[in-house]
């Protein structure tokens, strides 16, 4: 039997480092401190069942298939890189896409192999906090660790974000429970705010619910920045469903703070006004500076989504869909992100790595991917699968593979190898995909 | 591997040759007395060899960094290279990716480059970009003024303890020394406010920036650090803060230095050399520091020189950030770091018309240029605070000539004149002054010198050629020749490889990340951990155990052996 201790966990943006993981025969039989989220994909890593939960369906050898409607047939790693190099070369116009629930030594891989081949880059941001990055280009980022909001928050605000079900150990840890050296009173000495369109789990938990028509929270950040602004007297009544009077005691407590956080999801970056309802809530962050300290943070969903971003903008320049057709990095979401390209039919084949395109991309983009060549490597069967002509399985990043991973903080931190891997990791995978394309093409 | 770089105008400061012809061998990296008659031959046919360019004051990797590219995508357009079979993507002017780094500082002859500051809780971070930075040998600053620790062992009087912390964040952040940010202020901004003066007792510590500053550079120097303690002052940004600035070289004089070098390096003094007590009656005290610098012996400067155009400032102190994005209307990002320190960045716009940036423009010219010995004011631009690194050239040819200077001053805001000294100064650096500020001196100041900044026996075999023929041109007149024969080195040899040729990259080894190993006895050690671990079981939000930069991150390391002087001798 063996213990390992202060392991981290590979599931969401909290990358909670505290999981102690028994591990018998190469399986790991208990992940202690991980939430619900976290001992799923721990425990469910095993591929071989056992006493283990079997959440997810593993892939167990690689697999290809000529027709989409045949069924796979099972082939070694090295006819299934041979084939997905070949389709890559070929490629006029390929894309790689995915990279959230991977190591960032895996997208420096991938970055080298999308500027060997002139591809479109794009990570799981472009349908999640995306948007937050276009915040990030026109207004900035006034943001803290979360230990830094952990030992000082006493109001924190969560907005279109429901942390009890999404990232579960959060508010125990960073935030409405956390104590720390000027909170040890942790939850009775805070306030927590909550704006949303339904009343979620984290609502309830909340002092003040703030329910917001659905759609309208540019018009309430707009009108929380003109009542803190002094300009009360042009709000009506009611703005996007809520009142002017809770409005206003809302602002009261923001900027009444002594430090306070805003937490922000994908209710606030994926909902009418997108990126528009960042822009304002980092102005609204910023305003709130000249009364007190405040603070805002997006609650990323992968464990390493935040990681590609990182890595993708120190070797490009640019965070996520950076086209290298022209051989520069070329940036333009809304042109160059995945979806974009696919909804204008310009990809002709693609490459989805440690993410579910087909799950999560609208209807008419998932079509266009079912109809070309499309590579997959992951370690688990998913909707991708299902339209891939070639699938990879790949050792489990954080649990089979060391490696480093970004928390939606931006801290990184050192991934741990659990067991002892029985497929070949991504790295290996991209590496001799990178090797064989550039065989193909003569170099 | 042997090389023998022969008739060039050797500018070797540290071994007294200044334009000579000399020969230059190199074996294994190094430079040794003589090669073989099989060496491999550089024929210099006359022209300016310099050992290879050292920065020691410069944001090239870590959070912030990579948070001004995010910030600035509209920067990331500009400079855009595709790759070649030996070099990746360049893309960035004032924040370059990690590719184009490494690549421009080698076309400008430069081979070792340090990061300015980190924190060691994103040290990990920091060491990510750096192993990605091609060519150059590199390391990182590591910050040390606001920490709660520090505060801590500083207000209990405990300098053993002091010593021991500082030892361990340089070992937990594979960091080179130890970098102070308005000491005080880093903990004040994390309630939003900031430290006024020497003197502001910081809230919950019980303690002075004065006393944060005198205790590190006590336990720097306890630690036999290769390097001093490297100072941003506080009031950075603030008309009239070179009173701040002065008293804080002041507090030196109570400090011996364990090693031959300063106890302290005060940092992009274009920030911190203003008079003045508004932006209305904002002007240049760079003669009262540059004063300063010519009467003592144990601090030294870098210039941070502003270079008018984009930059995108960026630093450790968070209120000073703040207060800029609101003066400027500009886009704000902010990185509070838990227990440790803060952070901000700022894009700016540098404009010949505007009163300030002028003024500006003229203190980082009129300390290098009043200042006698020029070991005593580094060339920087404080990249990309002031400006991006690869406006150097443009530097040196200012330096170099007065009329450059005439002329550019009549492009200038007029209080250039009233509010400056700059116009009247006609003091014009040599090819040797050049190679202090640029070579020996930042060597000298990170106490690297046994291996960098010079090219005697035993140096590291790296060499800058530039395309002038010293005896041959009047810097004076021919500025700008000199400032494009030092844009792009005719040869830039890093550790006896070729890596450029006439501007080009030729080769792109790996260069080595240097950090220091300072050893401090055991139960010092342990007794301070026992402070270390309440703070992680109570404060930090992540757990002790992965606190520490792991070696996977620093895969070519030079480990500089540092560690306090025993007090009992056995």
């Amino acid at each position: 039997m063996n213990v390992i201790t202060d392991a981290l966990c590979p599931f969401c943006g909290c990358l909670c480092d505290d999981i102690t993981v028994v591990v018998e025969d190469n399986k790991i039989i208990e992940a202690k401190h991980a939430c619900m989220l976290g001992s799923a994909k721990i425990l469910g890593h095993c591929r071989l069942g056992g006493n283990n939960i079997e959440t997810h369906h593993t892939i167990k050898e690689p697999m290809t298939r000529v027709d989409k409607n045949s069924n796979f047939k099972e082939v070694s790693y090295d006819e299934a890189i041979n084939e997905a190099a070949e389709i890559l070369a070929k490629s006029k116009r390929p894309l790689l896409y995915g990279w959230a629930s991977a190591s960032c030594e895996v997208h420096k891989k991938g970055l080298l192999l999308a500027e060997e081949l002139g591809a479109i880059i794009d990570n799981t941001a472009s349908v999640c906090h995306g948007p937050t990055g276009l915040a990030t280009h026109e207004k900035g980022s006034p943001s803290a660790t979360l230990g830094q909001i952990k030992n000082r928050a006493d109001v924190i605000v969560f907005w279109g974000c429901n942390p009890v079900q999404a990232h579960p150990r959060h508010m125990g840890r960073y935030s409405s429970f956390a104590r720390g050296f000027f909170s040890e009173k942790g939850r009775k000495g805070r306030k927590i705010i909550v704006l949303d369109v339904r009343k979620t789990d984290t609502a309830k938990m909340a002092d003040e619910y703030v329910e917001i028509q659905q759609g309208s929270d540019y018009l309430v950040i707009s009108a929380l920045r003109a009542i803190l602004s002094g300009h009360a007297d042009v709000v009506p009544a009611s703005v996007g469903g809520v009142l002017k009077d809770q409005l206003v005691k809302v602002v009261e407590t923001l900027k009444t703070a002594k430090f306070g956080a805003i937490f922000f999801g994908m209710g606030l970056t994926q909902s009418k006004s997108r990126y528009k309802n960042i822009d304002n809530a980092v102005s609204l962050t910023f305003d709130l500076n000249s009364f007190t300290k405040f603070v805002i943070t997006p609650m990323r969903g992968h464990y390493n989504v935040t990681g590609f971003n990182q890595v993708c903008t120190w070797e490009t320049g640019f965070t996520t869909a950076v086209d290298f057709s022209r051989g520069l990095p070329y940036y333009n979401p809304g042109e160059t992100a995945a979806n974009d390209v696919l909804n204008r039919n310009e990809v002709d084949a693609a490459m989805v790595i440690a993410a579910d395109a087909a799950a999560h991309f609208p209807a008419n983009s998932v079509r266009r991917l079912a109809k070309m060549p499309l590579v997959q490597i992951d370690p688990h069967w998913s909707a991708t699968t299902e339209i891939a002509n070639v699938v990879i399985p790949t050792a489990i990043c954080g649990i089979e593979v060391e490696g480093t991973a970004y928390r939606m903080d931006g801290v990184s931190l050192r991934l741990r190898k659990m067991i002892e891997p029985t497929h070949l990791t991504d790295e290996e995978v991209l590496e001799r995909i990178t090797q064989r394309v550039k065989e193909l093409r003569g170099e | 591997m042997e090389l023998l770089i022969k008739n060039g105008a050797v500018y070797d400061p540290v071994n007294g040759i200044a334009g000579d012809r000399a020969d230059i061998s190199i074996k294994d990296g190094k430079i040794v007395e003589k090669v073989s008659s099989g060496a491999s031959v550089i024929d210099a046919g006359g022209r300016l060899v310099m050992a290879g360019g050292v920065d020691a004051h410069s944001h090239i990797a870590g959070a912030k960094v990579n948070l001004g590219r995010l910030m600035r995508p509209e920067d990331s357009r500009i400079g855009l290279k595709s790759r070649t079979k030996i070099t990746r993507v360049y893309s960035g002017y004032t924040v370059p990716n990690v590719f184009a780094m490494g690549y421009r500082y080698a076309q400008m002859g430069y081979t070792t480059v340090f990061e300015a500051a980190q924190a060691i809780m994103k040290a990990r971070h920091t060491h990510e970009e750096l192993e990605e930075i091609p060519i150059i040998d590199k390391g990182a600053l590591t910050l040390f003024g606001s920490n709660w620790p520090t505060m801590d062992y500083v207000r209990e009087k405990n300098l053993d303890k002091l010593a021991a912390y500082v030892a361990w964040g340089l070992l937990a952040s594979r960091g080179f020394g130890v970098k102070v940010v308005n000491p005080g202020g880093g903990e004040m901004w994390g309630f939003g406010k900031n430290v006024t003066s020497l003197d502001d007792v910081v809230p919950n510590f019980d303690v002075t920036p004065a006393q944060i500053i005198v205790s590190l550079m006590k336990a720097n120097e306890m630690l036999r650090l290769p390097h001093s303690v490297h100072l941003h002052c506080n009031n950075l940004g603030k008309p009239g803060n070179y009173k701040t600035t002065l008293a804080s070289m002041e507090l030196a004089k109570q400090i011996k230095p364990a090693k031959d070098r300063q106890v302290l390096h005060v940092t992009h003094l274009t920030f911190n050399a203003w008079g003045g007590t508004n932006w209305g009656d904002f002007e240049s005290k760079a003669d009262e520091i540059a004063n300063y610098l010519n009467n003592s012996d144990n601090v030294t400067t870098d210039m941070g020189q502003l270079i008018f155009g984009s930059a995108t400032t960026m630093t450790a102190d968070g209120p000073v950030q703040y207060a800029n994005a609101k003066l400027l209307h500009a886009k704000w990002g902010n990185g509070d770091v838990e227990l440790e320190d803060a952070s901000g960045v700022v894009p700016i716009f540098y404009a010949k018309q505007i009163s300030i940036h002028a003024i500006m423009w003229a203190i980082g010219l009129e300390l290098a240029l009043l200042t006698k010995d020029p070991y005593k004011v580094l060339l920087t631009t404080d990249h990309p605070n002031g400006g991006p690194f690869v406006n150097y050239p443009e530097v040196i040819a200012l330096l170099m000539s007065n009329k450059k200077r005439q002329e550019e001053i009549k492009t200038l805001h007029e209080a250039v004149h009233k509010r400056t000294k700059i116009p009247g100064i006609e003091r014009e650096l040599d090819f040797n002054d050049i190679a202090i500020m640029t070579r020996a001196g930042p060597a000298k100041v990170l106490g690297l010198l046994d291996t960098k900044g010079h090219l005697g026996v035993g140096a590291d075999a790296d060499v800058a050629i530039y395309d002038i023929k010293p005896d041959q041109i009047d810097p004076s007149v021919e500025y700008a020749k000199i400032k494009s024969a030092f844009q792009s080195a005719a040869y830039t040899i890093k550790g006896g490889e070729v890596v450029v040729k006439d501007g080009q990259i030729t080769a792109t080894p790996m260069g080595r990340t240097f950090w220091v190993d300072a050893t401090v006895p055991e139960e010092q050690t342990e007794i301070m951990m026992k402070d270390i671990r309440m703070k992680f079981k109570n404060y930090y939000s992540i757990n002790l155990a992965n606190y520490m930069v792991q070696d996977a991150y620093v895969t070519h390391p030079k480990v500089v052996k540092a560690g306090a002087i025993p007090v009992k001798v056995s």
